[in-house]
C-alpha cells in the first residue's frame, strides 16, 4: 500500500481528493434534500415586522406581498401605517441604513383610526365587504352592513368603493384601558422647566442652552 | 418563635405613622353627595342595575358582577341616584370614568329584605365554601390593600392551598388603616381569618404577618389567637415587606415563580381590611360599602383614621380635618412611595383607598432634577425583587424591549425603593412604568396584527379558491363545447362524406335540429316518464275532485240550488279530466304490462281511482247523514249544558241555540229523505265502475230532479243563472280590455253567445207566462 502511494504520489493524491469530494458531495446533497427549509424565512421575518393593516399604501396588495418585494430588493420606506418604527426595525433586520418614510405613499399618523359605517345610510351594496382585506365587515346584499371594530385594521380600503359615502374613518376612542405612564422628562427638560430650583455651582454657571449647544458640538 | 427570613433589599424610610394613630377610628357626617365609580376593581366592569332618578336603599346592589373576574357595587346609604355620568376617578391618569352620583336622603335606611342584624349567616360552617364564596362575590369585596383584585376569585384557587397569610404589614409610611383596624377590632379580624380558612379548606398554616412597629396591634390580636392554629408573626420593619411576594418570602422562604401567582406555591395572601370586610359580609350580611381610610399629612390639622363610605368625595374628608389647600402643593392617594397625585377634590374614596396624604412642600418636596446615572449600584442593593435597576433604566431609556424582557422588567413591583436610594434622583420607577406600558401596548398590537395577518391570509386563500373554482368551471364548459363540436363534425363526416364545404356552414343549425330530435327521442323512449306525468295529472285531478266535494259537503242544506248546481258542474268537469288521464294511463299501460315493475306501479292509480269513486258515489247522501249525526250530537251536548246551566240568561241563550239546531236537524232529515230518490239511479248501478258513467248518471239524476220542478221555475232558474254568467263574462271582458289581453275576441264571442241564450230563455219565459 505504502509502496504504491510512494511510487505514484500524484495519482494517489488525485484519487484521495476525488474520493473525498465524492463523499462530501453525497453528504451535502443528502443534507440539501433532508434539511430543506420551506419558504423564504426572510420574507416571513419582514412580514412579521409589518403592521398587517393590509392597506396597500405601499403599492402592493397586502403586507406579505410587500415583504416579498422587500426581500427582492424594493425600498423599505413605503409603509406609512408602520411609520419610522417599522422602517427602523426592518433596517435592523436587513442590516441596512434606515431611510425616512417615503411621503409619496402617505403620511404617518399617530392617531389610529377605524372604519365606522353610518348604518342608517347603508344601502347594503356589499362593495365594502368585497374591499375589506381582513373580512372585518359584516352584512349581506340589501341588508345593513357593520364593521367588526376589533378586527378592523383601519386600512381605509372600504371608504373608496362605498357608493353612498357612508363610511367614516374615526379615531379610536381612548379609555382608561389605553392609558399608560409617560416617560419622565429628560434632565435637560427638567432643568429648563424648573429654572427656579437651586442647583449645584457648576450647573448654575453653565446656561441650559449653552449646554445643549456644547452637546451638539461634541 | 417561628423562624422568619430576611427581606431581600429594601429600605428604611421615615414611618410617619404616629400622627394618625393618636385617636380612634372616627366617623364623618354624611356628605352632600356620593360619587360611586362603577369599576373599583381589576377585571370586567359590572352590569348596571339602576337607572337615573331611582331611589335606592342602603346596601342595595347598584351593579352586579359580570363575568368571573368582576365585582359589584352597592349603595353606601339610602337616597336617589341623581346622575350616571363620567366623573374623575382616583387613577394616576386623572381620567374620568362612569360613576353613579347618589344624593343621600339622610334616612340611612337599610334595604328591607335584610334587617341589619338577622341578615347574616348565624353559623357559616353550615354552608358550603361555594356558598360563602358567592356571598363574598355578591358583596363586591375586592382586595383592599391597593390592588383591588376580586377576593372571591383569589379565594377560589384551583391549586391546593397549604398556607393562608394575612397581610398586616402595612409597610408604607403614613398609612395606619390596617393598624387601627387590628387595634380596635381584633376579634372581628380573627373571625374573618377563620372564615377564610374554612373557605380554603383549613390550610395547614395560618399566619398573620406584622411589622415590629405595631406593638399595640400585636397585643390586641394576641389574646384572640390563644385557642386557634393562627400564628402571629412579627418581623423587622423594612420597606417593602408588605408586598405580597416579599411577605411570602419573609414568612415561608418560598419564591413566587416569574409570571406566577402565590397560589402556584400553595399560598393565598389576604389583606387585613379585606379579612374584616369578609367577616362583615358573611356574619352581618353587609356588602362592602365603607372602609377605613387614613387622612394624614401636615396640611391637615387633624390626622386620623375614619370609617368612610365608599364614594365620599375627598374634599369632604379633608374639610373635616382642617385641610389647608394653600399649604399642600399636591394631594396624594396612597402612600408617599407608591401613591399617585390627585388633581381634583371631587374624586371619591373607593374600595382601594387606604390613605389620603396631604403633605406640605417641606414634608414631601418635589424631587430635584435627575442627574446622570453614576452606576453606583445602590438601586440594585435596594431592589426587593433582585433586579438590576440601573440596567433596566438603561434599556428603558433606549426602548430596548428585548433586553428589558431578558432583565425581567415585569417582575418589578414598582415599590420605588430604587428611586428612593438613587443619589442622582433618577425617577427610575417612572421609567419602568412607562416601559411596561409601552411593552404591554406593543404586545397587544402584536396580537391584533397577528390576527389581521391570519384573517388576510384566509381571505386570500378563499379568493384563490373561488377563482380556481370559476376557472375550472369555465374549462369544463369549454371542453364540453369542443367535444360537442368534434362529435358534430364526426357525424357530418359520416352522413355527408366528402361534403366538407357544407359541413361547417350548417353545423349550428344541425345542432339545434339534432337537439330537438334527441328530445323527441327521449320522450318516445321513456314511457315511464310519460306515465309519471299522467299519474301526476291524475292525483291533481283527484285532489281537485276532493276539494270540490268538500265544498259541496260544506254547503248548507238551505243553500240555493244554484250553488249546488255549480258545485256539481265542477265535479263533473274534474271527473272528466280524471277519466281522460286514466284512459291515457291505461293506453300507456297496455304495451308495458310485461315488466313486473310496471304492473305493480299501475296498481296504485287504480286503487286511488276506486277511493275517489266511492267518495263521489257516497257523497251527497252520506254527507247529509254525517251532518245529521253531528247535529244530533251537538243537540245532545247543548241539552246537557242546558241541564247544568243555572244562570237564567245562559239558559235562554242555550235554549235558543238548541231550537236552531233542532230546526237545522229537521231540514237535514227532510233533505235526506229526498236525496235517496234523486240518487236512486247512480247508486243502483254499482257495477259501473267507470267514473264517466257515474257522471252521466248524476246528470240524469239532475235532469229528473229538475223535471220534478215546474217548467216555469226551471226557466226562471236558468234565466237567473244565465244573467249571472253574463255579468261575470262582461266583467272579465272589461278587465281583459283594460289589460289588452290576447283573448279579448274569445271573451267577446262568449258574451255575445250568452246574451243570445239569455234573450232566448227570456222570450220562452214570457211565452210560457202567457
Amino acid at each position: 500500500m505504502y509502496d504504491i502511494i510512494a511510487q505514484n504520489p500524484l495519482s494517489a493524491a488525485l484519487v484521495a481528493l476525488v474520493g473525498l469530494s465524492v463523499i462530501f458531495g453525497a453528504v451535502l446533497g443528502y443534507a440539501a434534500i433532508k434539511f430543506k427549509v420551506e419558504g423564504d424565512p426572510i420574507v416571513a421575518q419582514i412580514d412579521k415586522l409589518l403592521p398587517q393593516t393590509q392597506c396597500g399604501q405601499c403599492g402592493y396588495p397586502g403586507c406579505r406581498p410587500y415583504a416579498e418585494a422587500i426581500a427582492n430588493g424594493d425600498t423599505i420606506n413605503k409603509c406609512p401605517p408602520g411609520g419610522q418604527t417599522t422602517i427602523n426595525a426592518i433596517a435592523d433586520l436587513l442590516d441596512v441604513e434606515a431611510p425616512t418614510l417615503d411621503e409619496e405613499h402617505g403620511e404617518e399618523s399617530d392617531v389610529k383610526t377605524i372604519a365606522y359605517i353610518r348604518e342608517d345610510e347603508c344601502i347594503g351594496c356589499t362593495k365594502c365587504i368585497q374591499a375589506c382585506p381582513v373580512d372585518a365587515i359584516l352584512g349581506a346584499a340589501k341588508l345593513m352592513h357593520t364593521v367588526i371594530v376589533s378586527e378592523c385594521t383601519g386600512c381605509d380600503l372600504c371608504v373608496e368603493p362605498c357608493p353612498v359615502d357612508c363610511i367614516d374613518m374615526l379615531p379610536v376612542a381612548k379609555g382608561l384601558g389605553d392609558w399608560k405612564w409617560d416617560m419622565p422628562a429628560s434632565p435637560e427638560e427638567q432643568i429648563n422647566g424648573l429654572s427656579s430650583i437651586n442647583m449645584i455651582a457648576t450647573d448654575k454657571d453653565s446656561d441650559a442652552s449653552d449646554k445643549t449647544d456644547g452637546d451638539k458640538a461634541a | 418563635m417561628r423562624k422568619v427570613w430576611d427581606l431581600i433589599g429594601g429600605v428604611h424610610v421615615p414611618e410617619n405613622k404616629h400622627q394618625s394613630v393618636q385617636s380612634s377610628i372616627g366617623t364623618l357626617p354624611m356628605p352632600k353627595e356620593l360619587v360611586i365609580p362603577l369599576t373599583q376593581h381589576i377585571g370586567a366592569p359590572p352590569k348596571l342595575l339602576v337607572a337615573e332618578g331611582e331611589k335606592v336603599l342602603k346596601g342595595q346592589v347598584l351593579a352586579e358582577p359580570k363575568g368571573f373576574v368582576s365585582a359589584g357595587v352597592h349603595a353606601p346609604t339610602s337616597g336617589v341616584i341623581s346622575a350616571i355620568s363620567d366623573h374623575p376617578i382616583p387613577h394616576p391618569s386623572g381620567m374620568a370614568a362612569r360613576c353613579l352620583t347618589l344624593i343621600p336622603d339622610g334616612e340611612d335606611r337599610w334595604i328591607e329584605t335584610k334587617g341589619t342584624e338577622a341578615k347574616g349567616l348565624e353559623d357559616y360552617r353550615e354552608h358550603s365554601p361555594e356558598e360563602l364564596l358567592n356571598i363574598i362575590r355578591q358583596s363586591g369585596i375586592a382586595g383592599m390593600g391597593g390592588a383591588g383584585f376580586p377576593t372571591a376569585v383569589k379565594l377560589s384557587a384551583r391549586q391546593p392551598i397549604s398556607t393562608l397569610i394575612i397581610n398586616g404589614t402595612e409597610c408604607e409610611p403614613y398609612i395606619t388603616a390596617d393598624d387601627m383596624l387590628m387595634r380596635e377590632r381584633p376579634q372581628e379580624i380573627v373571625e374573618g381569618i377563620k372564615i377564610l380558612a374554612y373557605i380554603l379548606g383549613e390550610p395547614d398554616e395560618i399566619l398573620i404577618g406584622i411589622e415590629d412597629n405595631k406593638p399595640e396591634a400585636y397585643e390586641a390580636l394576641e389574646p384572640y389567637l390563644k385557642d386557634t392554629n393562627i400564628e402571629l408573626v412579627e418581623f423587622q420593619t423594612r420597606y417593602p415587606s408588605g408586598g405580597e411576594k416579599q411577605l411570602i418570602q419573609i414568612l415561608t422562604d418560598k419564591e413566587v415563580p416569574n409570571g406566577g401567582l402565590p397560589a402556584d406555591v400553595g399560598i393565598v395572601c389576604q389583606n387585613i381590611g379585606t379579612t374584616y370586610a369578609v367577616k362583615r359580609a358573611i356574619q352581618q350580611g353587609e356588602p362592602l360599602i365603607s372602609r377605613v381610610t387614613t387622612v394624614t399629612g401636615k396640611a391637615c390639622q387633624t390626622n386620623r383614621n375614619y370609617q368612610v363610605l365608599i364614594g365620599t368625595p375627598i374634599g369632604h374628608l379633608l374639610e373635616h380635618n382642617g385641610f389647608d389647600e394653600s399649604q399642600c402643593p399636591r394631594l396624594v392617594m396612597g402612600g408617599p412611595m407608591m401613591g399617585f397625585t390627585l388633581e381634583d377634590l371631587n374624586i371619591p374614596v373607593v374600595k382601594t383607598t387606604n390613605c389620603i396624604l396631604a403633605p406640605t412642600a417641606e414634608e414631601l418636596p418635589t424631587p430635584p432634577p435627575a442627574q446622570p446615572c453614576i452606576r453606583c449600584g445602590m438601586c440594585a442593593e435596594a431592589c426587593p425583587a433582585s433586579l438590576l435597576p440601573q440596567q433596566l433604566f438603561w434599556y428603558a431609556q433606549s426602548q430596548n424591549h428585548e433586553r428589558l424582557e431578558a432583565h425581567s422588567l415585569f417582575d418589578c413591583i414598582e415599590c420605588g425603593a430604587c428611586s428612593y436610594v438613587c443619589p442622582s434622583n433618577i425617577p427610575l420607577v417612572q421609567y419602568y412604568r412607562a416601559a411596561k406600558g409601552d411593552m404591554r401596548k406593543l404586545a397587544q398590537e402584536k396580537i391584533s396584527s397577528d390576527r389581521a395577518r391570519e384573517r388576510f391570509e384566509f381571505h386570500q386563500a378563499r379568493k384563490e379558491k373561488e377563482e380556481a373554482a370559476k376557472l375550472a368551471k369555465r374549462e369544463a364548459r369549454k371542453k364540453a363545447a369542443e367535444q360537442a363540436r368534434a362529435k358534430a363534425a364526426a357525424n357530418e363526416d359520416g352522413s355527408t362524406e366528402g361534403n366538407v364545404s357544407g359541413k361547417t356552414a350548417s353545423s349550428p343549425a344541425d345542432d339545434i335540429i339534432k337537439a330537438a330530435m334527441a328530445r323527441a327521442e327521449a320522450q318516445k323512449a321513456s314511457p315511464e316518464e310519460q306515465r309519471e306525468k299522467l299519474k301526476r295529472g291524475i292525483t291533481r285531478a283527484e285532489s281537485h275532485v276532493e276539494s270540490v266535494q268538500k265544498r259541496l259537503d260544506g254547503l248548507d242544506p238551505e243553500a240555493t240550488d244554484k250553488q249546488r248546481e255549480q258545485a256539481l258542474a265542477a265535479i263533473e268537469d274534474a271527473q272528466l279530466r280524471l277519466n281522460d288521464a286514466q284512459q291515457k294511463l291505461a293506453a300507456l299501460k297496455l304495451p308495458s304490462t310485461r315488466s313486473a315493475s310496471d304492473s305493480s306501479m299501475s296498481s296504485t292509480p287504480s286503487s286511488a281511482e276506486k277511493t275517489v269513486m266511492e267518495k263521489i258515489k257516497a257523497s251527497p247522501k252520506e254527507a247529509l247523514e254525517k251532518k245529521i249525526a253531528t247535529l244530533k250530537e251537538r243537540i245532545g251536548v247543548t241539552e246537557e249544558k242546558l241541564a247544568e246551566a243555572d244562570d237564567e240568561s245562559l239558559k235562554t241563550a242555550l235554549q235558543n241555540g238548541l231550537d236552531k239546531q233542532q230546526t237545522k236537524l229537521k231540514d237535514a232529515e227532510q233533505q235526506l229523505a229526498e236525496t235517496p230518490n234523486q240518487l236512486e239511479a247512480p247508486t243502483a248501478t254499482p257495477e259501473t265502475e267507470d267514473a264517466a258513467s257515474v257522471a252521466i248518471a248524476r246528470a240524469q239524476a239532475k235532469v229528473t230532479a229538475q223535471a220534478s220542478m215546474s217548467d216555469e221555475d226551471k226557466l226562471k232558474a236558468s234565466v237567473e243563472s244565465l244573467q249571472n254568467r253574463l255579468k261575470k263574462a262582461q266583467k272579465k271582458l272589461t278587465s281583459a280590455e283594460a289589460e289588452g289581453s290576447e283573448h279579448i275576441d274569445a271573451f267577446r264571442t262568449g258574451v255575445e253567445k250568452l246574451q243570445a241564450k239569455l234573450t232566448a230563455a227570456e222570450t220562452q219565459l214570457q211565452q210560457d207566462a202567457k
